[in-house]
C-alpha cells in the first residue's frame, strides 16, 4: 500500500475544521451568555464585566480576532460544503422522505445557519459597530454605558422579536451540531456518546432560551 | 392488490431519462418486491416493450445487488432490510409506487435502475484488505487471543453488503458508513493493525476521488442499512484518519 493523501484537501479534514470551528464558538457562547446574564440582577456586574471583555488587550486584540476569524472557517467552510455535497447528486430524486430517516434539523443546518449569519450581521451593527466607533474613533471611556446600550437595544419590540427568533434557530442548529461536532472528530463512545448527547441538548435548549429570557426581561421589566 | 407503479426507464448512461407510468394487477401480498417486477416484466415483454432493468442476485438480502429507492427510501419502507427481502405486505391496494436507482454522481446509471457501483470495488482495492504473507508459514489467526468485544464489533462492521444504501439515502450521497464499515473491520482486529494507517489514508482518498459527498452526521446511513452498520463505524474512521495523518 503506498500513501496518497493529506489531511487538510481531504473530506474528514474539513468536516474536522467545521467541528473545531463549531467547538470554539460553543464555549464562546458560553462566555457570552455568562456576561449577558448578568445583566439580569445586576446593572453593576454587567458594566465591570463589560468594561473588561472591552478593554482588556488579550481579550480584545487576541481573542477578539480569533473569534472572527472562528466564524468566517465556520461559515466558508459551510458553505463551500454545502455546495459540494449538493452536486454530489446532479440527478435528485423524484421522491425523497428525508424525514423518515433524519431529523428536520440535521438535514436543514444550512438553513438555520444562514439565518444565525444575518442575525449576527443585525447583531454586530447593534452592538459591535457602535462600540468600535464610541472607543477608537470618538475616543470615548465611559465605563457604565454597557447596560444603557443593552436596555435601549430592547427597547424596540420588532428587535426583540428578531433576536428572539434568531435564538430559535440557533438551538436548531445546536440540536444537531452539538454532538455532531463530536462524532466529526470522532469521540464516539458506548458510554460518553449518551452523556454529550444529553448534555448538547441541554445546552441547545438552555443557552437559546437564555439568551431569549435576556432580551424578554429588558423589554418588559426594564424599560 | 392493482398498483401504479412509476418507474424511472432511462435508456442508457447518456439518456435524459424519465418516470414512466405501469399498472400491475392482482399482486400477492405474498410476493417479495422483485417478484413483483418480475411480473410486470412478464407484462412488458408479453406486450413487446423493453423490460425494466434492474439488479438482483440472491434474493436473500445477502449479496448487495437489488438497490431501488421506493417511495423515496433506499430498500423501501422496511427498515433493516433489501429490497429483494421487502414483501408486497408493506404496501396496500390502489398504492402508487415510485421507483427510482440509487442516486448520486459516484453511482452513474447503466439503464433504468441498475447504476454502476464500481466506485466501492475501487474502495476496497485501495486498501480494504490484508497483506498476507504465504510463505507456508502464516499464523493461524485462532491462536491469536482478541477480546469477545472487539471480535463483535469488527464483525458486526463486515456485515456490510456494499449495496450502497447508505449513498443512496444520505442527502449528500455521501459514502461514508460503507468506508467506516471496511476500515472498522479490520482495524478493530490485531491482523488489520499492521496496516490501518495506510489503509485509512488511502480508502478516504479514494472515496473523496470518486466524488462522494461529505458527511454531515444526519444518521440516515444507519437507520437506512440493511445490516444495520452503526454509526461508531464513522467516528472510527475519523479517528484512525486523523491519528494516521497526525503521525506523519
Amino acid at each position: 500500500m503506498s500513501e496518497k493523501t493529506t489531511l487538510t484537501s481531504s473530506s474528514i479534514g474539513r468536516k474536522v475544521v467545521m467541528a473545531l470551528s463549531a467547538l470554539f464558538l460553543i464555549l464562546f457562547l458560553l462566555l457570552h451568555f455568562s456576561v449577558n446574564f448578568t445583566s439580569i440582577f445586576s446593572e453593576d456586574v454587567f458594566n465591570v464585566a463589560s468594561e473588561f471583555m472591552g478593554t482588556n488587550w488579550i481579550v480584545q486584540f487576541i481573542m477578539q480576532p480569533i473569534l472572527i476569524l472562528g466564524v468566517l472557517v465556520h461559515f466558508i467552510m459551510g458553505f463551500y460544503l454545502e455546495i459540494k455535497n449538493r452536486s454530489s447528486r446532479q440527478v435528485k430524486y423524484a421522491q425523497y422522505n428525508g424525514a423518515s430517516n433524519s431529523s428536520w434539523m440535521s438535514r436543514n443546518m444550512i438553513i438555520t445557519g444562514i439565518v444565525i449569519l444575518l442575525f449576527l450581521g443585525l447583531h454586530f451593527l447593534d452592538f459591535w459597530v457602535p462600540e468600535m466607533k464610541y472607543k477608537y474613533i470618538e475616543g470615548g471611556t465611559d465605563a457604565t454605558r454597557y447596560y444603557e446600550e443593552l436596555v435601549h437595544e430592547f427597547s424596540n419590540p420588532w428587535r426583540v422579536l428578531v433576536y428572539c427568533l434568531s435564538f430559535v434557530f440557533l438551538a436548531l442548529h445546536l440540536l444537531h451540531g452539538f454532538q455532531s461536532s463530536f462524532q466529526s472528530m470522532g469521540w464516539n463512545h458506548p458510554k460518553y456518546t449518551p452523556i454529550v448527547k444529553r448534555l448538547g441538548d441541554i445546552y441547545s435548549i438552555v443557552i437559546p432560551l437564555g439568551f431569549i429570557s435576556i432580551a424578554l426581561f429588558h423589554f418588559f421589566i426594564s424599560n | 392488490m392493482n398498483l401504479t407503479l412509476k418507474i424511472w426507464r432511462q435508456k442508457g448512461p447518456k439518456d435524459k431519462g424519465k418516470i414512466v407510468d405501469y399498472k400491475v394487477n392482482d399482486i400477492s401480498e405474498h410476493m417479495s418486491f422483485l417478484e413483483m417486477m418480475d411480473v410486470l416484466n412478464e407484462q412488458l415483454i408479453n406486450s413487446g416493450e423493453d423490460p425494466v432493468a434492474f439488479d438482483h442476485d440472491c434474493r436473500e438480502g445477502i449479496c448487495g445487488s437489488c438497490s431501488m429507492f421506493i417511495n423515496g427510501r433506499a430498500h423501501g419502507p422496511a427498515e433493516g432490510t433489501t429490497t429483494c427481502q421487502l414483501h408486497m405486505r408493506s404496501f396496500s391496494d390502489g398504492d402508487t409506487i415510485y421507483i427510482e436507482p440509487f442516486r448520486a454522481n459516484a453511482f452513474p446509471v447503466i439503464k433504468d435502475l441498475v447504476v454502476d457501483r464500481s466506485a466501492f470495488e475501487r474502495i476496497q482495492q485501495a486498501g480494504g484488505y490484508i497483506s498476507v504473507n504465504t510463505s507456508g508459514n502464516t499464523q493461524d489467526a485462532n491462536a491469536i487471543p482478541i477480546p469477545k468485544e472487539d471480535a463483535d464489533m469488527a464483525m458486526d462492521a463486515a456485515t456490510c453488503i456494499g449495496c450502497g444504501a447508505c449513498v443512496a439515502t444520505c442527502k449528500n450521497a455521501s459514502a461514508m458508513l460503507f468506508v467506516g464499515a471496511k476500515i472498522s473491520q479490520y482495524a478493530l482486529l490485531p491482523q488489520g493493525r499492521v496496516e490501518a494507517e495506510k489503509r485509512a489514508k488511502n480508502m478516504v482518498a479514494q472515496m473523496d476521488a470518486e466524488g462522494f459527498g461529505n458527511c454531515t452526521n444526519t444518521g440516515a446511513c444507519e437507520v437506512e442499512c440493511p445490516k444495520g452498520i452503526s454509526l461508531s463505524n464513522i467516528a472510527r474512521m475519523n479517528r484512525e484518519f486523523l491519528t494516521a495523518n497526525l503521525k506523519k
